[in-house]
């Protein structure tokens, strides 16, 4: 759901600007001396929430770009939702902080692979990343899999793979890589809830 | 939280006890000063530090880090000897009346069944008494010796306000204050919350410490009360949600216990994991178990899991012991562990002893890194000066580090600490090739399973038959994955009179209608509900709140059942007429349950059917005595593993019982924790406004408020040290140093334990060799490796350091 308040604001500026330049005897010709338009009238508002603590805040998330062909949505502006009913549009310092964190340059943006014993990053693409790390992970299942345990139960496992879940991760991916790691048979599996 | 963030509003008496919320939490905290400001609540905050809460508090008293079971229990014993209780609510909803088998005992701090050796308990006498007609015997009028309430009492008076005051340091006054303004809320209309988080969880008794407070909240009756209840503030804005989802070897989605080598087969299994009511009338909601787990079934394996295979229970994994995430790590200390999965999860950070942490990822053959930051977990194996002294020629480890999207960048629900399902909308690409989670897992598994089908493998079984029915099936939809999570029909459902109920391809409206042939399937049933044939309720936003209370039942979507309180049954007298009906959450109508809550009981369970309020328990009462933790039905002090005294002083003379004596301690982890002639002072740690847990350090703004690792101590340590405000220390535990800048304060208060004086040193667990931030030392270098014997929580709140100028 992406609300749009551009029309809001236009009418809400053009009110206000138009009521009192009348009340000030001004001719309406003068709304153009404006010193700058509100920076986020032409944005698209998404509503979003803070990924940092468990208040989960309401966020406003403000973007430059309509998302046409070629046209890449580019977030610059984040602020509280005052809809929502637990931050009524506050952030704390950390949540107040989000666009840094959106612009890290210490965000990833490609693949890399660190090689044994290398001492640096190595760029590749997304497809040889996927068919390296799921080669690695059949190798390891096919050998190391335990069908039966030496009672001769059927236990299904494979414990020399370990998976830990992320808490920053909606719960879609979450569940999605719980059921892949269970029908592979990983029983190491934990998360950060835990510490 | 059993209640949620508005409604601390509705709180007469705040304690924040094991947290920080004004700085960790501070969005939330609004609604404490809301309470102080809109009913005149006081607030009371207890901590080891002088925190930012305890500033605005209406009363602070300090305590020695790891000692808050000897507070929590001196209160108990202040409330039982001072008969501040509400007797009506303990006597009609807790096992305060129960018969316990006259074989339990305790002795020099051990309860009856210890076994020294695998330090654990044989618990076959921490039960109750049962009667010829199957069900537990109570007493009603409390008086039996055997009686919970009896053996509460006789535990609980060692207790006593001297004793409190030597063991945590607490100033024997001060301590007294906070049992009175506790004391207060045993009155029907007076209602305390507790806000706690990590300061609880983090001890190897952390377990213990929240129980301990969960008793004083049943002998108060604040437990399903509005401004009520326990309330953990969680971590991560979506660590609830990830928790129901439970990525956990011990447990499926929605906490249903995963089969062990125990269970034999999937009668045992399932038989038992489905308990029996032991008290007339009870709804013991557990027993619809078996609905639970067949729609979660049907949910992976569709049509591949029937009657006949045990709907496929050979496909899930048995273990063969402990994979939490100290177990995970020891394994792979020992060689054990070939690859590893790190999800926006910074191991070499967060996990306790560094050390051990770096040692054993490099003996892995390969490392998935999903994150969208460049995490100190990924660089392990790179040298980082005397921040991470590594020689990367010695690690063969095979690295690989995913780009993955942030929050912003896609759809998809959060879980909130108040249980509320939130969907969050996607605002733009993340930067470069990053992509979601969704699609990295997606696409490792579908290229396995080609794999499978192509050339087999150890059992392609159920990596082929998993039912992935996603559009795209190399990018699923938050949706299509909400959808299943929520659960659909698979064929029409109908009454007994053949009535059809749902309609098959129909989503469900809530658990309420999972069945157990198999003609249901549900990922995840406490979140069953959230996106019905109503649609996605998690997009909900309207924040009307015609109770008063704060309750907003249209915003979107509480599990479970969009109810807001758990338990609020119990916010009724047994009539079914609210204690205060000033705060009412519901009450009889003479038909019905309704109010402003969804009802926690049968919605025509009439009062006088006696059904107990707590209804995800046999008994369908509460437990005072819980034979189900690990070191004890009933609370005890132990001490850290790095204690200050040496000793336990509840039991000095039994070095058996000085720190918890069922917590699973590691060979070679035992002889590495640190003794108090080498390392005499008491460390804790913390975060402050600006840190969220080695996450915000990336971001520039967070970077430039809080720029260096630094510690805290008294002016008094400083003095005694010759440590001035700004000079540089080295701060050593028996696992390792860091250095940082002093920072000498009137924050941390110098206490008083067992007649000597003990030192905090307060240690912000934030800063690493990557981010915005000056590169640091992990604090978790410091750290030892020793959980919770129930959680395995890493004891990260109380453990021994020394300090010198470096």
């Amino acid at each position: 759901m992406h609300v749009s308040r551009r029309g809001f604001f236009k009418v809400c500026a053009a009110g206000m600007t138009g009521s009192s330049l009348a009340t000030m005897g001004f001719a309406p010709t003068a709304a153009l001396a404006e010193v700058r338009q509100y920076k986020l009238a032409h944005a698209t508002e998404t509503r979003s929430i803070c990924p940092y603590c468990s208040v989960s805040c309401g966020t406003l998330v403000y973007s430059m770009g309509d998302k046409s062909k070629n046209a890449k949505a580019r977030i610059f502006h984040i602020e509280g939702d005052p809809d929502n009913p637990v931050n009524r549009g506050s952030l704390c310092p950390k949540g107040a902080g989000l666009l840094d964190m959106v612009q890290s340059p210490l965000r990833l943006t490609h693949p890399e692979v660190r090689e044994p014993g290398a001492t640096e990053w190595k760029r590749i693409s997304w497809d040889e990343a996927f068919e390296r790390i799921a080669k690695h992970m059949k190798a390891d299942r096919d050998a190391h899999f335990v069908e039966k345990n030496d009672a001769g139960l059927t236990v299904n496992r494979w414990p020399t793979t370990g998976f830990l879940a992320s808490s920053a991760a909606s719960n879609e991916p979450s569940y999605l890589s719980i059921k892949v790691m269970r029908a592979l048979g990983v029983i190491a599996i934990d998360t950060q809830a835990r510490i | 939280m059993t209640n949620h963030w508005v409604d601390i509003k509705n709180a007469d008496l705040i304690l924040i006890m094991g947290g920080n919320a004004a700085e960790a939490h501070t969005c939330g905290f609004k609604w404490v000063q809301e309470a102080k400001h809109g009913r005149r609540a006081k607030l009371v905050v207890v901590d080891p530090r002088f925190t930012r809460s305890a500033a605005v508090a209406d009363y602070y008293a300090p305590i020695r880090a790891g000692t808050d079971i000897a507070f929590l229990a001196g209160v108990i014993n202040y409330l039982l000897e001072h008969d501040k209780l509400q007797h009506e609510y303990v006597k009609a909803y807790t096992n305060a009346a129960f018969l316990i088998d006259p074989g339990y005992g305790f002795e020099d701090g051990l309860f009856t069944g210890y076994n020294a050796e695998k330090r654990s308990y044989d618990k076959a006498t921490w039960r109750y008494q049962m009667g010829e007609d199957g069900f537990a015997m109570v007493d009603e009028t409390l008086q039996d010796p055997n009686c919970v309430f009896q053996l509460m009492k006789k535990h609980f008076a060692r207790y006593d306000a001297d004793t409190v005051s030597s063991i945590t340091g607490t100033p024997k006054d001060a301590f007294l204050k906070v049992c009175e303004m506790i004391a207060e809320c045993a009155a029907p209309d007076r209602v305390m919350t507790i806000l706690y988080a990590l300061g609880w969880t983090q001890h190897s008794v952390g377990s213990q410490n929240i129980r301990t407070m969960a008793m004083i909240q049943l002998l108060l009756g604040n437990m399903g009360m509005a401004g009520g209840g326990i309330n953990a503030l969680r971590g991560h804005a979506n660590v609830q949600g990830v928790t129901d989802m439970c990525p956990f070897t011990a447990n499926l989605p929605g906490y249903l216990s995963a089969p062990t080598e125990r269970d034999v087969d999937v009668q045992t299994y399932v038989s038992s994991r489905t308990p029996k009511a032991i008290r007339p009338n009870q709804m013991n909601f557990p027993q619809n178990f078996p609905k639970w787990w067949v729609s979660l079934m049907k949910a992976w394996y569709g049509d591949a899991a029937t009657a006949d295979n045990g709907w496929a229970y050979d496909w899930l994994p048995k273990p063969d012991g402990a994979y939490d995430v100290l177990a995970m790590f020891e394994r792979m200390h020992q060689g054990r562990m070939n690859g590893f999965f790190c999800q926006g999860f910074n191991p070499l950070a967060s996990v306790a002893h560094k050390g051990k942490v770096s040692a054993a990822l490099s003996k892995l053959k390969y490392l998935v890194v999903i994150d969208p930051l460049a995490t100190d977990t990924s660089e392990f194996w790179k040298n980082h000066g005397e921040f991470n002294d590594v020689d990367p020629r010695q690690i063969q480890t095979e690295v690989f580090r995913l780009p993955a999207e942030l929050f912003a960048e896609h759809d998809g629900t959060f879980t909130n600490s108040g249980r509320v399902i939130q969907w969050h909308w996607k605002a733009a690409d993340g930067p470069g090739e990053t992509r979601g989670d969704l699609e990295i897992i997606a696409q490792l598994y579908t290229r396995l399973k080609a794999m499978y089908a192509k050339d087999g493998g150890a059992l392609p079984d159920p990596v082929l038959n998993l039912t992935w029915p996603y559009r795209q099936p190399t990018k699923p939809s938050s949706d299509e994955v909400l959808r299943e999570i929520n659960g659909r029909a698979l064929r029409d459902l109908t009454d007994a009179n053949g009535n059809v109920l749902v309609k098959a391809g129909d989503q469900l409206a809530g658990f309420a209608q999972l069945r157990d042939d198999g003609s249901t399937a549900c990922g995840n049933w406490i979140y069953s509900g959230c996106y019905s044939q109503a649609g996605n309720l998690t997009q909900r936003r309207d924040n009307a709140d015609p109770s008063g209370l704060g309750q907003t039942l249209n915003w979107g979507f509480a599990w479970p059942a969009n109810r807001r309180i758990i338990y609020n049954r119990a916010s009724c007298d047994p009539s079914g007429k609210p204690w205060d009906a000033k705060r009412t959450l519901l009450r009889w109508t003479g038909t019905a349950w309704a109010g402003n809550d969804i009802p926690d009981m049968r919605p025509n369970a009439a009062p006088e059917e006696n059904v107990g309020p707590f209804i995800m328990t046999q008994e369908g009462v509460a437990r005072l005595f819980a034979p189900g933790m690990a070191e004890g039905p009933f609370p005890e002090h132990y001490e850290p593993f790095e204690t200050p005294l040496g000793k336990n002083p509840m039991h000095p003379d039994k070095p058996q019982v000085t720190s918890n004596p069922a917590a699973r301690v590691y060979k070679g982890d035992m002889e590495l924790f640190g003794k108090a002639d080498e390392f005499p002072y008491v460390a804790t740690t913390y975060r402050l406004v600006e840190h969220f847990h080695f996450w915000s350090k990336y971001s520039k703004i967070n970077a430039i408020l809080q720029p260096e690792h630094f510690v805290e101590i008294s002016e008094e340590l400083a003095a005694e040290k010759g440590i001035r405000k700004g000079d540089m220390v080295k701060v050593r535990s028996n696992r390792g140093y860091l250095k940082a800048v002093a920072v000498v304060t009137k924050r941390i208060p110098v206490l008083t334990v067992d007649g000597r004086k003990v030192h905090t040193v307060g240690i912000p667990l934030h800063y690493g060799f990557k981010g915005e931030t000056k590169p640091g030392f992990i604090t978790n270098t410091l750290t030892p490796f020793v959980g919770d014997a129930n959680s395995q929580t890493p004891e990260y709140k109380a453990f021994l350091v020394n300090i010198e100028k470096a």
